[in-house]
């Protein structure tokens, strides 16, 4: 489980299904980035039954609201926020046809049970590494939403983005295998 | 009388502001760096590694440790013999925050009203709490305070018999229902006694311990060890993949409290624990 494997993002349903929670994977090409506020006006624009800003089928999302970009830097601190917060958004848009997710922590069951129906996968990438993985973002711009300032759409292009594939598409969870390995037997709760 | 102006504050606080969100303290850097050296579990070193790392890139690119540069806490000891002169002092505070969130290309995130949710656009206002103390001297402690730490907070009124078998058992559930979430290794800060609303200030206050130090009340030293043992012994690690580090520190601080009342607060700091202090002393700077 020690090697890293090189993708390109986005990848097809194939790779999608091919990664194994535990996996370790560098991410190298196009993810987009949007969380709260930005998967309210996608939730209500997929309820009128508009298209999205962004054309989001196969593409992989990351949630993230990065610092503001210092001149001669193409990103600011871009690491990820807690996925928890999009889990009432996140059935429907892998329904709707995303094909991965980035952030970090657990998901609801309801989630789950979407990525394993849909053959998504959701990785996560290291909370706090704010400015080492900025320096795995090579440009980075908005492209809807601009008035939500941070919680904008943005569009990343990536360059061995390190992420962990917490979630596979068998709905395999790092955050239950994990622990579980190193939980005290005489642990109290 | 000694006087201060506001403009020397406000001037103070842009730098603390960016400092604390580009520098991790010494004592949070060594504790990353010894969880390394304890954690058994591969995904774990790798990720402590990558926080070291970070935070490296960080102090050197002037970039910060964190995306979510937090909203700002302020901790005030203002002498009772100082003289604060050329306008309000809660505004130079927040003119500071605005300054330092604008020059230091920190995040903007901050909404008016927790409801309609415009942001603000400049990450005030802070949160401040002022404190007379003796003396004419001035004492600040800015903590940029993230929220997927922050919104893992706990809050038990137990009663006076649930005991110290109560408390334990309600900071290691808490700490158990936050997970991942709070991107640990965290550090556990516990306020206990006063009322509701003083047992949360006392938790928050209690992460601002420099870590490594314990507790200078022996029982208080005690039931820290005895919870970080506890909460390591859940297995959660770092990022919640799984490990033998989940804590690198927990701290209490406590108060006296009402005869029919055992309040416990928990509010955690991820392991971007951040704060930078200035105190004044009369130079004129």
């Amino acid at each position: 489980m020690d090697e890293c494997r090189h993708i390109e993002a986005p990848f097809s349903a194939e790779v999608a299904r091919e990664l194994q929670a535990g996996q370790r994977v560098l991410l190298s090409g196009v993810i987009f980035g949007a969380r709260d506020q930005a998967h309210r006006r996608f939730a209500e624009a997929l309820a009128r039954g508009e298209e999205l800003p962004v054309d989001l089928r196969g593409q992989i999302i990351y949630y993230v609201g990065p610092t503001p970009a210092r001149p001669g830097h193409a990103c600011g601190a871009a690491g990820p926020t807690t996925a928890g917060r999009m889990d009432a958004f996140t059935p429907q848009l892998l329904a709707y046809g995303v094909r991965g997710i980035i952030a970090k922590g657990n998901r609801s069951p309801e989630v789950i049970a979407a990525i394993r129906q849909h053959g998504a996968v959701y990785l996560a990438a290291t909370g706090g590494a704010g400015a080492l993985l900025s320096r795995c973002i090579k440009d980075a711009q908005v492209v809807a939403y601009p008035d939500l300032g941070p919680e904008a759409v943005w569009r990343f292009v990536v360059e061995k983005f390190p992420a962990t594939v917490a979630i596979d598409s068998r709905g395999q969870n790092l955050y239950q295998f994990g622990p579980a390995r190193y939980r005290s037997a005489n642990s109290t709760t | 009388m000694r006087k201060l102006s506001v403009g020397l504050i406000a001037a103070r606080v842009a730098a603390l502001c960016q400092e604390a969100n580009f520098d991790l303290p010494p004592d949070v850097l060594t504790a990353l760096a010894e969880a390394k050296e304890q954690e058994e579990s591969p995904a774990g070193q790798r990720i402590l590694e990558e926080l070291c790392a970070n935070a490296g890139i960080a102090a050197s690119e002037r970039v910060p440790l964190c995306q979510d540069t937090g909203m700002v806490l302020a901790f005030v000891e203002v002498g009772q013999d100082l003289h604060i002169t050329g306008g309000s002092l809660g505004d130079a505070i927040n003119s500071g925050v605005a300054q330092g969130y604008r020059d230091g290309c920190l995040r903007q995130s901050v909404v008016v009203d927790p409801l309609h949710r415009m942001n603000t656009g400049d990450n005030t206002p802070a949160v401040i709490y002022y404190e007379i103390v003796p003396g004419d001297s001035f004492r600040i402690t800015i903590m940029p305070k993230g929220f997927g730490s922050e919104n893992c907070t706990a809050l038990g009124m137990l009663k006076p018999a649930d005991g110290l078998a109560g408390v334990r058992q309600f900071v290691v559930a808490a700490v158990k229902r936050a997970g991942a979430n709070p991107c640990p290794p965290v550090v556990v800060g516990i306020g206990l006694g006063g009322t509701a609303d003083k047992a949360l200030l006392l938790a928050k206050r209690a992460l601002l311990r420099p870590l490594g130090k314990p507790n200078p009340d022996p029982d208080l030293a005690a039931l820290e060890s005895e919870l970080k043992t506890a909460i390591n012994a859940l297995g959660i690690g770092p990022e919640g993949f799984g490990g033998r580090v989940s804590a690198l520190a927990v701290q209490i601080e406590a108060f006296p409290t009402h005869i029919a009342g055992l309040p416990v607060a928990v509010n955690i700091s991820c392991h971007a624990l951040r704060h930078k202090t200035w105190v004044w002393s009369g130079e004129q700077d």
